[in-house]
């Protein structure tokens, strides 16, 4: 018991239902590739790994420090640019990825405390402002030093050959799994995922998490005591920063690819935006719950919808309405009836057992 | 009340204008350890803006704020705090969602430099904890400890703000209206607090307080401000007696 204490820093779900849906999600993602074999599902596990971690930090700015920040998205892509020009100008092995992550988690920090330093000590509104228009610059500058970056194409690499799906670990598929390459970079995600997660719970649990707190709750207070807010909130926006920048890393390494789609398009800073509202902001666990059910959901629905709308065959209207092509119109009411009815996300619905926070 | 050590806080012609209006004009004033000063004056007078200068909530037009005999003017209210500057809040000013205990650890967290710590767990920081638990104790709210802040009633919520001020261990203790709003039963245990605090001698305590009472019984010495200017200072009877207190603060015409 206390072991798991230590692991989870004091931070127990504290709802039965809670514990028993991070158990689910903890065990179907160990057990990906045994339990949905087949790529396309592999690739939605993997994505909902790099993403818990991806929301997390992004919940320890929004939730923990009351940061609204619209740059994260541009930590996710250094990452994956980091890894990308660095396996396609070096050799592709083990010390260009190690160079490019160290590259990228240095202009991450360097951008990160130029941004923090000179916006956090204004207004909210200023911050996101400037955080908008930095990553607007960056998704461009992306997009036009197509030399180095490969512009709108991206980059695709080769990873070092152990983490090639080629690569085979096992002559022979054990339970009908092949242990190769493809397996072994599927670990590495979930085992990262699951430490960078663990390593940030730690962070919301330490002195240093309980002062962001109470910076959220009332800065003028925390300045009296004698805490310089705007130290903490600058190695905040940091310590996000990085975090999403090892996420960038895991999503590049996985894909074997970087392009403006899938690190720096707006549209991921909304998902993410939408996962932890929906997981439930400033607690960390949200971050599971939001990013499973969205990804699940993004990647699921159409097949679902394809299913729901053969079965109601002959029903006027409804094989319409539940056409596949309508998928994003129920995604949306799906996310308006979360908001709604969980204003505090669903972990705080669990935890507050349905009752409303005044 | 002037002794021969160096005061431990001074105001030199301290002054700030808002717009054409003048909130403090040119207070200087030296405080020193082992003293409890009373600052009286009507509402508008001024008190609760000079405790903002003098703490670090607000810049001061002219004139400059000294702690220790080193010039704070510029340092902004954390860095004055980290100094030895403790300040209660006349308005109840807490971490509504946090817990009571919460509350006052972040004030024993302050004290002890430990806010950067990044890998230690938070609930198995033993002995602040305990220290937390202390102070709570003092101010008669070890049983309330894990209620959020925003639940507590007035009262409580004053005794954790005294707490908290408690739990920074400052060289200067500043209460404004400690015992505002609270009950009859509840306010000994406040004035005993600052009483026991008074007789740790090496204390500088300042006190804003409207109730003449309390003032009577605790203050060594008494300073009233007037429109924002200090137009009287000294020990307590002579203070109280003098002309200029009888007509600017109790309101009674000099001349009757």
């Amino acid at each position: 018991m206390r072991a798991i204490d230590t692991l989870l820093s004091g931070d127990l779900p504290r709802s039965r239902l809670l514990a028993l849906a991070l158990g689910a999600i903890l065990f179907a993602l160990a057990l990906a590739p045994f339990l949905f074999p087949g790529t396309r599902s592999l690739d939605v596990a993997a994505k909902v790994c790099i993403f818990i971690v991806l929301v997390a930090s992004y919940d320890l700015l929004l939730g923990y420090t009351g940061i609204v920040s619209f740059a994260h998205t541009m930590f996710f892509g250094i990452g994956g640019y980091g890894i990308a020009i660095a396996m396609t100008r070096l050799d592709a092995g083990w010390s260009a990825l190690a160079i490019g992550t160290a590259g990228a988690l240095a202009v991450s920090l360097v951008l990160s405390l130029l941004v923090g330093l000179f916006s956090l000590r204004v207004k909210a509104i200023f911050f996101a402002m400037v955080t908008l228009a930095v990553a607007s610059f960056f998704a461009i500058l992306a997009s036009q030093l197509s030399d180095l970056t490969g512009g709108e194409d991206g980059l695709t690499f080769k990873v070092p050959e152990f983490l090639r799906p080629g690569f085979r670990l096992l002559d022979e598929p054990v339970l009908g799994v092949v242990f190769g390459g493809k397996l072994i970079t599927y670990y590495l995600v979930f085992t990262s995922a699951l430490a960078l997660f663990l390593g940030l719970l730690r962070a919301v649990n330490s002195p240093f998490g309980r002062v962001l707190l109470a910076i959220r709750e009332n800065e003028f207070r925390a300045e009296a005591l004698g805490y310089r807010t705007v130290v903490y909130r600058t190695l905040a926006n940091c310590l996000s920063a990085l975090v999403a920048t090892l996420a960038g890393v895991l999503y590049a390494l996985w894909l074997r690819y970087t392009g403006p789609n899938t690190t720096l398009d707006f549209a991921i800073m909304i998902d993410i935006l939408l996962m932890v509202v929906i997981g439930g902001m400033g607690t960390m666990y949200g971050s599971i719950l939001g990013t499973t059910l969205f990804i699940v959901a993004q990647n699921y629905l159409q097949d679902l919808m394809k299913m729901a709308s053969g079965a109601t065959r002959g029903i006027p209207l409804l094989p319409d309405l539940l056409h596949p092509d309508r998928w994003l119109l129920w995604l949306g009411v799906l996310f308006v009836v979360c908001v709604y009815y969980f204003p505090l996300g669903i972990v705080g619905r669990l935890r507050h057992g349905g009752a409303r926070k005044g | 009340m002037q002794t021969a050590e160096h005061p431990v806080l001074e105001t030199r012609g301290l002054t700030i204008r808002f717009g054409g209006h003048v909130a403090v004009n040119e207070v200087s004033c030296s405080f020193h350890p082992g003293t409890l000063t009373a600052i009286v004056g009507p509402n508008g007078a001024g008190k609760t803006t000079y405790f903002n200068l003098v703490s670090g909530q607000l810049r001061p037009s002219a004139g400059r704020v000294l702690l220790f005999g080193e010039d704070v003017t510029d340092d902004p209210a954390p860095v004055r705090t980290r100094k030895g500057m403790g300040r209660a809040f006349q308005l109840t000013n807490l971490f509504p969602l946090l817990t009571v205990r919460e509350n006052v650890r972040l004030a024993v967290q302050a004290r002890a430099r430990s806010g950067l710590n990044m890998v230690s767990m938070w609930g198995r920081q033993s002995e602040l904890i305990e220290k937390a638990e202390h102070f709570l104790h003092r101010v008669g709210l070890a049983e309330r400890s894990a209620s959020l802040a925003s639940t507590l009633p007035h009262g409580d919520q004053r005794k954790l703000e005294v707490a908290m001020l408690l739990a920074l261990e400052p060289d200067i203790f500043m209460f404004d209206e400690p015992t505002a709003g609270m009950s009859v039963a509840e306010v000994p245990v406040i004035l005993e607090l600052i009483h026991d605090i008074k007789n740790q001698k090496d204390k500088t305590i300042l006190l804003v307080e409207h109730k003449m009472d309390v003032v009577r019984s605790l203050s060594d010495r008494i300073i009233v401000l007037h429109q924002g200017a200090l137009v009287a200072d000294g020990n307590p009877a002579e203070v109280i007696a003098s002309p200029i207190v009888q007509e600017a603060y109790l309101g009674v015409s000099a001349s009757a």
